[in-house]
């Protein structure tokens, strides 16, 4: 892709224009000034690529749906929740859990920038982060449904959450029908990220 | 971009795609790292890769904005000279290095997070069912071209309170280094029809986190 710097002055087009040759030009930078160490780059990607994922919300979710008492808990204050689980952080700090019923389904977005629970949920996907995701959501949802595969009977109302400030939204799937007699871990196995942002459903036993 | 046409479809994937290049987690890592070095606040951060240029905003994918954003947030504020950014100098240690993030700390800091809600001296004025209006513009009110966290597309809109988050700091004066400022932070709900022109269903809404200042009592 051709980068023309011509039209502006900002400091960032000081640093090569080839991207990954900008991140490291300016990790070398930074190296140099003494303020990054290299290993706690490493320990970091270790962190969000094998530590922390969308299974520690599915946690949750498996557990709202089998514990009526956590779940009043969960809806009453998500934060010392989720934190007595373990699973507090950055970018979780303030949580808040929403529930999927049989008249209101809710989605999650950022339509400012990408903001996500981290903690819960790990790194956003692509598509979360994306133009289209966020520029369409909260005005159309059921057609980003639809690009998901996922249609709404007609009666069920859409809750679009925007993510503007720091509060970070958990949604709680509705429980699939035929789990009666399933425990936490095989719960925990129909809950799929994109459930918990409600841009899917719980998958089906 | 909320409500803006004209950006496609959405392309889901699976879980197990992390990133979509080698130099992405890199540059995930570098800014998380960078950050911890406190050399500017989250707000400043979030700030500095909504200004980039719109040409650059729209051409960049998301983690480019990432490192744009970086760069210049680092420049603004004496972190980097512009010659150390360019290469045509030999980079001077920084005073902030002893703040520098060492691989063992770093659990540690990930799992303290920072968080953001405060005391504050401003009590709610609203309650829970109360109807607002937002404000007109979705513009920072002291600074021109300021930082600001109030969507475009529910500017001026009318809605309800729906809960109250606590007293959380404003980025509004937060990003320009005019202290935390905090204040009662809540979920606004808004119906669909109140934003769009073509709502999709009679009953939808959004709900959008807003602070006291961003919001006046509805007529």
């Amino acid at each position: 892709m051709p980068h023309d710097h011509a039209s502006h002055d900002d400091p960032h087009a000081l640093l090569p224009s080839d991207p990954a040759l900008r991140v490291k030009a300016l990790e070398t930078l930074l190296v140099k000034k003494g303020l990054i160490d290299p290993a706690a780059l490493d320990e970091i990607i270790d962190t969000y690529e094998n530590k922390i994922g969308p299974r520690n919300g599915a946690r949750v979710v498996a557990r709202a749906w089998s514990d009526p008492v956590f779940r009043a808990a969960l809806l009453e204050d998500a934060t010392t929740v989720v934190s007595d689980m373990g699973f507090y952080g950055r970018q979780g700090e303030h949580m808040v859990a929403v529930e999927n019923t049989d008249a209101v389904h809710n989605m999650v977005v950022c339509t400012l920038c990408s903001c996500y629970p981290w903690p819960l949920l790990g790194i956003p996907p692509g598509w979360y982060k994306s133009d289209a995701y966020r520029a369409r959501v909260v005005r159309e949802p059921r057609k980003v449904l639809a690009d998901f595969g996922v249609n709404l009977p007609e009666e069920k109302a859409v809750r679009v959450w925007d993510s503007t400030a720091e509060m970070r939204y958990l949604v709680i799937p509705q429980r699939p029908a035929g789990t009666e007699d399933m425990d936490e871990d095989e719960l925990m196995e129909l809950v799929s990220r994109d459930s918990m942002i409600g841009t899917g459903l719980a998958g089906q036993p | 971009m909320g409500g803006r046409f004209g950006d496609g479809a959405v392309k889901p994937e699976p879980e197990d795609v992390k990133f979509h290049a080698d130099w992405h987690p890199r540059a995930m890592a570098l800014t998380v790292a960078t950050g911890a070095v406190g050399a500017f606040n989250l707000d400043m951060s979030r700030h500095a890769r909504e200004s980039l240029s719109p040409k650059d905003y729209t051409r960049f994918s998301y983690y480019e904005k990432w490192m744009g954003g970086l760069a210049n947030v680092l420049v603004q504020t004496g972190v980097l000279t512009s010659e150390e950014l360019a290469g045509t100098v030999e980079p001077a240690p920084s005073p902030l290095a002893e703040r520098k993030l060492s691989a063992d700390k770093v659990a540690g800091v990930l799992a303290k997070g920072g968080p953001v809600d405060r005391p504050s001296n401003i009590a709610p004025t609203f309650k829970t069912g109360d109807a607002v209006i937002a404000r007109k513009f979705a513009e920072n009110e002291k600074v021109s071209g300021g930082h600001t966290r109030l969507p475009r597309y529910a500017a001026g809109a009318r809605g309800h309170i729906l809960r109250l988050h606590g007293s959380h700091i404003l980025p509004d004066s937060n990003a320009h280094g005019f202290g935390e400022a905090p204040e009662p932070l809540y979920a606004v709900v808004f119906p669909a029809s109140e934003l769009w022109q073509h709502p999709e269903h009679p009953r939808d809404e959004v709900v959008v986190d807003m602070w006291q200042s961003y919001l006046l009592p509805a007529p």
